[in-house]
């Protein structure tokens, strides 16, 4: 397809152009996801932690599913009793339940360090206090 | 049946015991895993201890090590006055850790991973932090659940909950020790049983088998680790909560 010059060719010619210009420009935006995919991949890597490291965070994880489902089950627990001996079913399971929950959220708080345990917390208002 | 995970944690009945209270006692190989470690423990301290010399020989120095170990965690925790329950944190200590390091034989039972033997060491902890406590200090022991400083309307819900949060400290005390014991020991099996699958499938399935060989191998260091690790953290909460009792702040 040389440039004789007759309208059809020119037509040809444009049309091959722009498909060349949208092939270019898709090809473009692959490589720039790839690139972006590539980064990412190598972010994670970096991210990604040691061995030992995934081992303490599912020790931690144990912990705190461990402390956060004795609290609910405590409640849920004295609920049942307290329905049991008193027949107040459901009232007790309800409330002594939701005060599991409290409790639970309250367990995970102290398990990370974000609220003081008991002694503690009692220390430092006395010191306040004074 | 031998790449059933779940395989190595059954209950096998050796002989009877008798029948106590309408119920049948049966001597199982978790009794003897406990009574094992109890007797290893015991063993090991008396002949540690047998020939006490100034210049402690190699047993006398890893008997020391223990002992000086424990007695540092729990006056660190529970000051110079929680030494008085030394005798029992320094048992709860062996006696776990030797339980847990017994599960790491093979065909051996691991005790700890039942948790209503260690349902039944928290229950001791516990027990003894509650009754200590309400020997030593009267009903001032219930100080621990009424926090200072709270305005008179909220304290019947502070109480409550506070309640509620220590009575879930032995379910979350056994559940962590058992939780992590049994969880190890599945994953152990379920490695080395792919390892097993995967090799009976010819010489590609050789191959491929020391994927999970290397894993096996790799969580097992991990195990032992962990087996120290649960008998340290049991240990270091126990003293914790003796401190409650010692202390209970008000």
């Amino acid at each position: 397809m040389s440039d004789t010059g007759s309208p059809g060719d020119e037509e040809t010619i444009k049309r091959m152009a722009e498909d060349e210009a949208a092939l270019s420009a898709r090809l473009r935006a692959l490589s720039q996801k790839l690139d972006k995919a590539s980064e990412e991949a190598k972010a994670a890597e970096r991210a990604q932690p040691s061995n030992e490291v995934n081992a303490q965070g599912m020790r931690l994880a144990f912990r705190i599913v461990g402390e956060f489902v004795s609290g609910v089950l405590v409640g849920a627990g004295l609920g049942w009793l307290f329905d049991r001996w008193l027949g107040t079913s459901p009232w007790g399971m309800i409330v002594l339940l939701l005060l599991g929950f409290v409790a639970g959220v309250l367990n995970v708080l102290r398990a990370v360090g974000k609220v003081a345990p008991p002694e503690a917390r009692q220390v430092s208002s006395r010191a306040k206090k004074k | 049946m031998a790449n059933d995970p779940i395989h190595q944690f059954h209950i096998q009945e050796y002989f009877p015991l008798g029948q106590f209270g309408g119920m049948e006692f049966h001597f199982t190989n978790s009794a003897f895993a406990m009574g094992a470690t109890v007797a290893i423990v015991t063993g090991f301290i008396l002949l540690a201890t047998s020939k006490a010399s100034l210049i402690p020989g190699r047993l006398q120095s890893v008997a020391e090590l223990a002992y000086e170990f424990v007695a540092n965690t729990l006056r660190s925790s529970a000051g110079k006055e929680g030494m008085r329950f030394f005798p029992l944190v320094f048992s709860l200590f062996m006696f776990i850790l030797v339980a847990n390091f017994f599960g790491m034989f093979p065909y051996f039972m691991t005790a700890t991973s039942q948790i209503i033997v260690t349902f039944a060491l928290a229950m001791t902890v516990m027990l003894t932090v509650v009754v200590y406590g309400f020997m030593r200090h009267g009903f001032g022991f219930l100080g621990l659940f009424v926090p200072h400083g709270v305005p008179m309307a909220v304290v019947p819900l502070v109480s409550a909950i506070e309640i509620i949060s220590f009575l879930s400290r032995p379910i979350s005390l056994s559940v962590r020790l058992f939780g992590n014991m049994l969880a190890g020991h599945i994953t152990l099996k379920v490695f080395a049983g792919f390892v097993a699958s995967m090799a009976s499938l010819g010489a590609i399935g050789v191959g491929g088998a020391i994927l999970p060989l290397a894993m096996t191998v790799g969580l097992t260091a991990l195990e032992f680790l962990v087996a120290f690790l649960q008998a340290y953290i049991f240990t270091v909460l126990t003293c914790m909560y003796l401190n409650d009792a010692l202390h209970p702040g008000h």
